[in-house]
């Protein structure tokens, strides 16, 4: 007689097994008629499988971890720009971007956003295309051409009026953003604005002309570029950035705060907490190796973003971060700059406590991994 | 300008879900692992997330991850400084 849903379901409910495994064990069960002793059989199996499969204790996991990234790695170019999918944005691949993901950097070299619509934006196409206006750092040499007149003594910026009307901008706003911006008067004359220097002089006015260079009009400061592009498996536009500034972006409306996000995981940090720094960091590294057709197991990854993220901080891996951080000298020492440490700890009359693995390589001891972590004690029988 | 914009971040599909457990659940779990508190992973108290459900130091978070291997992980944090 077939066992019943129910039973199924009641029998795999609290099994010490991962969730995943449980709905894999569901979804199979239903497909076929298995009578209850045959159900206890196949799920006494399924425990003994998954022990087996299990990393035994004492495991060097981090070792292992080590080899499987590290050796994936000498395959990878070593100096790769790529462009990212369809929008045609710059991005850090290969090796360096690995290094620099590893090396917890605060600023990446080629920072990157995407940035997902709420539903009105994301299927039209110029609701779309008047956020990127919005989002994108609008420069003067965006929406007109500056020159100086050494002559008259003055700066003069010649607005392009197509330019200024895509980016809903008026001569007077812009104007006024350089007024608040520099502190000089603009004198504005349709489509030409003149600014005149405090004192005349030829210095004065280059810098003047300088400064009205980088006034931002309009948009998000590090935000270069924004492309709009059409993403065919979820059939919506999606906006790629060069440059990054979630926290800035984030308060726009039509920008959908639960799926946009960026590359650059110290900032995913600051806005979304440790969890998410963690996510990006595996994210990031997976696609880095998938993308130079390298596979690593997961499981690698996330032990390396797990170390990284245990304090509550993104650390780097390295001399500045974890492996700096290890109680013992000789373990220290034997990573790098080893003099250093050395006299250090010979300054401070460190103690080592002979607990890890390289310091015990390094006196000649078992280390304390594997059979060698385990002591066995016997009582006397009497 | 608008500078302000109220949004849940545990919306955020890179955010999983971090909820605040009671103190004998904290003993459970702590017992389950045969560990101290302070070895417990470490979340800070200015992380975002804790901000917005207010936990306090002291506090053992519980933490709900998407794990691609396992389909859903359970993991702990001690909320720190």
């Amino acid at each position: 007689m077939a066992v019943s849903q129910k039973t199924i379901d009641e029998m795999t409910e609290n099994l010490p097994l991962p969730q995943n495994l449980v709905d894999a064990l569901r979804s199979d069960l239903q497909k076929v008629d298995v009578t209850k002793k045959q159900l206890e059989d196949i799920i006494e199996r399924a425990l003994e499988s998954y022990e087996y499969a299990r990393i035994a204790p004492c495991e060097a996991a981090g070792v292992v971890s080590a080899q499987s990234i590290g050796e994936p790695g000498t395959q990878m170019t070593m100096r790769t720009f790529h462009y990212a999918g369809v929008a045609e944005i710059n991005v850090t691949l290969g090796l360096p971007r690995l290094i620099e993901i590893v090396d917890a950097r605060k600023n990446p070299s080629t920072p990157m956003m995407t940035i997902y619509l709420t539903e009105e934006y994301a299927n039209d196409r110029d609701m779309a295309r008047k956020l990127a206006w919005d989002i994108e750092a609008t420069h003067i040499k965006h929406v007109g051409s500056l020159s100086t007149d050494l002559t008259e003594m003055l700066l003069e910026i010649e607005l392009n009026e197509k330019a200024i009307i895509q980016r809903g901008l008026t001569a007077e706003e812009i104007a006024e953003k350089l007024e608040d911006e520099l502190g000089v008067t603009v004198v504005t004359e349709k489509n030409i604005l003149t600014i005149r220097p405090e004192n005349e002089s030829y210095r004065e006015l280059l810098q003047l002309s300088k400064n009205a260079e980088s006034v931002i009009i309009k948009g998000v400061k590090a935000i270069n570029r924004v492309v709009i592009s059409k993403d065919d498996i979820i059939d919506e536009y999606v906006m790629y950035t060069e440059g990054s500034a979630l926290k800035h972006v984030l308060v726009f409306d039509g920008v959908d705060t639960t799926r946009t996000s960026t590359n650059n995981v110290n900032e995913v940090y600051e806005v979304f907490g440790i969890e998410a720094a963690r996510n990006s960091i595996i994210k990031e590294a997976t696609d880095t190796l998938r993308e130079q057709g390298l596979t690593v197991d997961v499981r690698h990854i996330m032990l390396v973003s797990d170390i990284m993220t245990v304090d509550g901080e993104v650390k780097a891996i390295g001399r500045h971060g974890i492996s700096g951080e290890k109680a013992s000298v000789l373990a220290r020492a034997a990573f790098e700059v080893t003099v250093s440490h050395l006299l250090d700890a010979g300054l401070r009359g460190d103690v080592d406590e002979l607990k890890g693995v390289t310091e015990n390589v390094i006196v000649g001891q078992p280390i304390k991994l594997g059979t060698g972590h385990i002591k066995l004690m016997a009582t006397k029988k009497t | 300008m608008k500078n302000m914009k109220e949004f849940s971040l545990i919306g955020h599909n890179m955010v999983p879900q971090h909820i605040l457990i009671p103190e004998n659940e904290v003993n459970k779990v702590l017992k389950e692992y045969g560990v101290d508190k302070e070895q417990l992973p470490k979340i800070k108290l200015a992380d975002p997330v804790i901000v917005e459900i207010g936990a306090e130091i002291g506090d053992v978070i519980k933490v709900i991850r998407n794990s691609p291997t396992a389909g859903e992980a359970v993991v702990y944090r001690l909320v720190i400084e």
